[in-house]
């Protein structure tokens, strides 16, 4: 590999010096890594906010905040982990990064377009921070925002809203972005199956991003009218009907939850084949299921809505789509478990945390079907039941797939190594803290506790009080985790340029990547997991030892 | 690599930004769809409170101004700037003609205490209530939708004038175009949605 500069080193446009050389960078890397931080900042306090809800709820009563506090502290967390970290985390910051180098491109198609989203994320996150200070302080309804009681309540709920729709209008054009960037931009010599497959998910996921976020944008538009002029659309007592509210709002947020799961299965399809030196089992049929998820996974809204009144026919149709979007799933799950058969695997932290994924997801995935079926769904409805899958889908599933993608491609973002044994320690703390925090929540769920309470019966004190527990050791796990990955900075291990063998094209380039990515012209193989290579030269090395 | 301008590439990102807005009045039209089949003898009710003349004529208006847009970004590819700066300021004037015109029906209406949450709504049937409601969020969000489209003719206006958009560099006007066609394509929508309802 010949010399290269670092895009540490060389800001663009190249006039730009200092701090200025980040806030206005037109570097779809430099994005990236701004993005980077903004998420962990959010992710870390959405996080914090969470234990302390999740701490007011190990004991009956007061514990540690009145009801007003919780109720706005529940919404709080919700709004930051679904609007400022789960829907942005993984494309915004290593989509950003690695879409364009995958696809041997320089950068973005719209750079510039590129900074301005990160400006709105930025201001969105501004918005929701000042709602949290001014007027009658944070919304106190759920991050679901449902009338109502969004309309009444005496809360900041228009400036919280807006937030929400400055962020969903970010992440809308993040993925215009990527749709873009992908059909103008691909090296000429790659073919639509020669796309690596987290490239694929960015893409199904730009998609959805495109087709239904404008759809919550007029809802929550339509819910600040409300607020301002008392219109009366979704009032019974002015002829609106509230139920509409739900469909519009879920007729974005369910394909929403694809937004946030896809791209992390785009993650696993990476590190999978990778570590297993072996190339992906059923690469068009995980590609193609991305496509299939984010098609299904659109017409699937009203299962939130059983119980909200409507009509039987419209509940078996929708509970059949339901069961339909689990296929794909599944069809990705039975893949990447089949890539590791007789595969030679070599452990590594980014890999534990994908079969963390995998296992975390399954369960999320299954008892997804419970809440799916129209009959079992009546029982469970808005219970800790709901609670505990939906943090298996998207903490299991995309927050492990998050930490998985930051200990896999750290290596070439920063060009420096960090701690296996530490990482190893903090993942499978996060883990079994996972599994003490969610599964007792489960029980809880089958046992009739109602999600978002402030308080509850006896009976579910032990239950409470246990995942409050699980809740500490998991916070422990993430935070060991970020700080391991910190403390690279300070070791300054260097990293290789293809530390563990991967085939995709960001691995050819230099760690960190040089300002227009490729040294050499990028060189496409005919099949993106093509693993011949890199096995020879191991065995190579093996031989001389 | 990025010196080279892919005009296609432009376009396929605005054609996607398009269809979002579309998706965004989609939503209102949901909601339209619905209430209509709820209150159709209502909505028949409240749409013969709509002046239809006032209604015809700001359509007339926006679909001339749509041709003299299409028209001038016509005239900078053959090179006339005059007659493009000229085809522009008319479709701006276009624009302003249609937000005076909405602005006196607006008015009209407030005066005859119909608007949001007014005695008469609130008093009055639930379906008049939604018919005005809907029509005072969707006209008023394709007002908003208009002025953005003014403003981007205006950027384009000057840098037409400044020389910035030329013969051989015009995908802001053409882009520009487009919204502007998008912005009359949703008041062809709107205006038998709500003034020709039967």
């Amino acid at each position: 590999m010949s010399e290269s500069i670092s895009f540490f080193n060389t800001p663009s446009p190249a006039h730009l010096k200092g701090m200025k050389a980040w806030l206005l960078t037109h570097d779809h890397k430099r994005l990236a890594l701004m993005y980077m931080w903004a998420v962990l900042f959010w992710f870390s306090l959405g996080m914090i906010i969470g234990l302390l809800v999740r701490t007011e709820l190990m004991t009956q009563g007061k514990t540690i905040v009145g009801a007003d506090v919780y109720n706005a502290m529940f919404t709080l967390h919700g709004v930051i982990m679904i609007f400022l970290f789960i829907i942005p985390a993984i494309p915004a910051i290593f989509g950003n990064f690695f879409l364009p180098i995958q696809i041997g491109a320089d950068d973005v198609f719209f750079p510039r377009l590129n900074l301005f989203s990160w400006y709105l994320y930025m201001f969105g996150g501004l918005l929701a921070v000042i709602s949290l200070v001014t007027g009658q302080g944070f919304a106190d309804t759920g991050w679901t925002f449902y009338v109502p009681f969004s309309v009444t309540t005496e809360r900041n709920v228009s400036l919280t809203v807006s937030a929400a729709f400055i962020l969903g209008m970010s992440s809308m054009l993040t993925g215009l972005n990527f749709v873009t960037t992908v059909h103008r931009m691909r090296d000429k010599a790659m073919g639509w199956m020669q796309i690596p497959l987290f490239t694929w998910s960015l893409y199904a996921t730009a998609w959805v991003q495109i087709l239904a976020t404008p759809v919550i944008s007029i809802t929550l538009v339509l819910v600040v009218f409300e607020r301002v002029f008392s219109i009366g659309l979704f009032d019974p007592d002015k002829g609106g009907d509230p139920i509409l509210y739900q469909h519009l709002f879920w007729m974005y947020s369910h394909p929403a939850v694809y937004i946030m799961i896809l791209p992390g299965m785009g993650v696993i399809s990476e590190i999978i084949p990778v570590f297993s030196r072996k190339a992906i089992f059923g690469y068009k049929a995980i590609a193609g299921s991305s496509m299939a998820i984010a098609i299904a996974g659109s017409l699937v809204w009203a299962h939130h809505m059983y119980t909200s009144g409507m009509s039987d026919v419209s509940v078996f149709i929708f509970s059949l789509l339901t069961f339909l979007v689990a296929i794909p799933s599944a069809v990705k799950v039975f893949s990447w478990v089949s890539t590791m058969y007789k595969g030679s695997i070599e452990m590594n932290p980014a890999l534990l945390l994908s079969l963390m994924f995998i296992y975390l997801f399954t369960v999320g995935g299954l008892t997804g079907l419970v809440l799916g079926a129209a009959g079992t769904d009546i029982h469970v409805h808005d219970t800790y039941f709901v609670v505990a899958h939906f943090h298996f889908v998207m903490f299991g599933g995309t927050g492990f797939a998050f930490f998985a993608a930051l200990h896999y491609w750290w290596p070439k973002m920063f060009g420096i190594m960090y701690d296996f044994k530490k990482a190893y320690v903090g993942a499978v703390c996060a883990c079994v803290g996972f599994l003490f925090h969610y599964v007792p929540m489960f029980i809880l769920g089958l046992q009739g506790m109602p999600r978002r309470y402030y308080d509850y019966l006896p009976q579910y004190e032990s239950g409470n009080f246990s995942a409050g527990l699980g809740g500490y050791l998991m916070v422990f796990g993430v935070f060991l985790m970020f700080y391991n990955l910190f403390m690279s900075f300070k070791k300054r291990t260097p990293a290789s340029v293809n530390p563990w063998g991967g085939t995709t094209l960001e691995w050819s380039v230099p760690s960190p990547p040089p300002m227009e990515n490729f040294v050499e012209p990028p060189h496409v193989k005919d099949y993106p997991y093509d693993f011949s290579e890199i096995v020879a030269e191991s065995q190579k090395v093996k031989g001389k030892e | 690599m990025s010196t080279r301008v892919d005009s296609t590439g432009i376009k396929l990102g605005m054609w996607i930004f398009l269809y979002s807005e579309i998706i965004l009045f989609g939503g209102l039209f949901v909601l339209y769809a619905i209430y209509f089949y709820d209150y159709a003898g209502y909505f028949a009710e409240g749409g013969k409170e709509l002046s239809r003349f006032f209604g015809s004529l700001n359509t007339i208006v926006l679909l001339i101004s749509s041709f003299t847009v299409a028209a001038s970004i016509t005239a900078i590819q053959q090179g006339k700037k005059k007659m493009s700066i000229g085809l522009l300021i008319f479709s701006i004037c276009c624009g302003c003609i249609f937000l005076v015109n909405k602005y006196f029906e607006w008015g009209a209406k407030f005066h005859h205490d119909i608007y949001p949450n007014s005695e008469r709504l609130v008093n009055g049937e639930p379906g008049i209530n939604i018919f005005f409601g809907l029509y005072y969020v969707i006209t008023g969000l394709h007002g908003l939708h208009v002025i953005i489209g003014m403003t981007l003719l205006s950027i384009s206006l000057v840098l037409v004038i400044r020389d910035k958009i030329t013969q051989e560099r015009f995908a802001m006007l053409d882009n520009s175009g487009l919204y502007w066609h998008l912005v009359d394509l949703i008041w062809i929508f709107v205006f038998p949605l709500f003034y020709l309802v039967l």
